[in-house]
């Protein structure tokens, strides 16, 4: 066992897809940008998730065809959207008291880092930004009902992204009780990390090889 | 009779002076007044702040106000864009000033300026870098941070219906900061797409009410080019 053993990962959709298995009808859900807005395409079309949207929409559809573009309906990401049938708009203040009092089932969110108290790191590397640029992340990290992050297990590098405390800048403190990465499942608890599950092929001792702080057993 | 309405963009933005401090509606390009903004480059007014969601100057006049030199500080909480670097360009140069603030506080400070709060707790950012420096108190177990209230010079909107009153809606995700905007400055200025007789906006429907608003500009198809 050593964290140089080549396992198979799943792909950004594989773990979307994981996530979208997870979210029951009638949560309402924000989805962070980059690769946790790929989960509203796996929750299937007749379960009722209310998607959010922190510029201002509650019940985003799915991407519009392109001659059915209105300019006025983008989400967070920018990206052109649509609204589905019970879709509600709000303002800025609006939608930001919606997430910080509470009222979102689940936030998934993508992150550099999460510790095994649930801080979270996930809108600056540091020096190494050209800028900085938080958006609506801190608001969601500790806003949101559950606080999921969708990411890869270890950098690029094979550095551990679950570790005992975050190197990165913190976006949250004890938020997050859930990561979703390309080899496994973990809930963040009292104890830490546990395992809920591993991708197909992939071992306790896999994970716990490629994980920067101590893997428990459920 | 109470009217509003401005002929021009000249007369929407007259008195606008040097080292102001402006509000502009909008998140991307969607619900931002971009005839406004490039009238401010127009005008010429310089050593300007802007807040707004976006000020990575990836859209209509931003981009502009900067490369002039015209913006010296930004508040806003999301200075990058896929688009332009010039934010950027000048932040790493030294030209600019950022402050940094999380989306939801950014659009409650500007909410707490409209309605007499002159500051409140949150627990958005408590323990992280942007947290750094400011009042804690532990409120109900969790560390919350004092944030103040964001007041302005001017505020730019964009609406979707005007009438002679400054009564305003917008439509679907244009609606962003727009409305907590109006309120928060001295001087609220409005860009519209569609202007209504007085008493044709169901006053269930009308989102802003004329009380915020001193000029309103009609500005038809005013919104960019997507």
């Amino acid at each position: 066992m050593s964290a140089s053993t080549a396992i198979k990962t799943l792909t950004r959709t594989q773990m979307a897809e994981r996530v979208a298995q997870d979210i029951p009808e009638g949560w309402v859900v924000n989805l962070g940008i980059g690769a946790p807005t790929l989960i509203a395409d796996y929750v299937p079309a007749d379960r009722e998730v209310i998607f959010h949207s922190e510029n201002g929409i509650l019940g985003i559809g799915p991407k519009p065809a392109p001659e059915n573009i209105d300019p006025y309906v983008i989400n967070a990401g920018k990206q052109y959207v649509t609204l589905r049938d019970g879709a509600s708009i709000i303002g800025h203040a609006d939608s930001f008291g919606i997430i910080r009092g509470g009222h979102l089932d689940l936030c998934v969110l993508g992150g550099y880092e999460v510790a095994e108290t649930g801080d979270l790191a996930n809108w600056s590397t540091g020096e190494n930004d050209a800028a900085p640029a938080v958006g609506g992340a801190m608001d969601l990290g500790a806003g949101a009902k559950r606080v999921w992050v969708l990411m890869d297990h270890t950098t690029k590098s094979g550095q551990p992204r679950l570790v005992e405390s975050c190197s990165y800048p913190l976006t949250a403190l004890g938020s997050v009780t859930r990561i979703y990465t390309n080899i496994a499942v973990i809930d963040v608890t009292e104890r830490g990390f546990e395992l809920v599950e591993c991708a197909p092929g992939v071992t306790f001792e896999d994970v716990q090889a490629r994980t920067g702080a101590t893997l428990h057993r459920k | 009779m109470i009217d509003k309405f401005v002929p021009n963009i000249a007369a929407a933005l007259e008195g606008i002076k040097d080292g102001a401090t402006i509000l502009m509606g909008g998140f991307g390009n969607v619900g931002q007044p971009q005839a406004l903004v490039e009238g401010l480059v127009e005008l010429g007014v310089r050593d300007l702040t802007i807040i707004a969601n976006n000020a990575g100057g990836a859209f209509g006049g931003l981009p502009k106000l900067m490369e002039t030199g015209a913006i010296t500080k930004v508040v806003c909480s999301y200075p990058r864009s896929t688009e332009t670097s010039i934010f950027i360009d000048l932040y790493r140069e030294g030209k600019i000033a950022l402050e940094l603030v999380p989306q939801g506080t950014l659009a409650e400070r500007i909410r707490a300026a409209a309605s007499g709060i002159p500051a409140f707790f949150t627990p958005t950012g408590a323990g992280t870098l942007l947290g750094k420096g400011k009042e804690t108190r532990e409120i109900n177990g969790r560390l919350c941070v004092l944030e103040q209230a964001l007041y302005a010079d001017v505020a730019l909107l964009l609406a979707w219906e005007a009438d002679r009153w400054g009564n305003l809606t917008y439509r679907l995700a244009g609606r962003n900061f727009n409305p907590i905007m109006a309120g928060a400055a001295k001087l609220t200025i409005v860009q519209t797409e569609h202007v209504v007789e007085l008493g044709a906006l169901d006053p269930d429907r009308i989102v802003t009410p004329g009380i915020y608003v001193n000029r309103v500009v009609h500005v038809p198809d005013g919104q960019v080019v997507f």
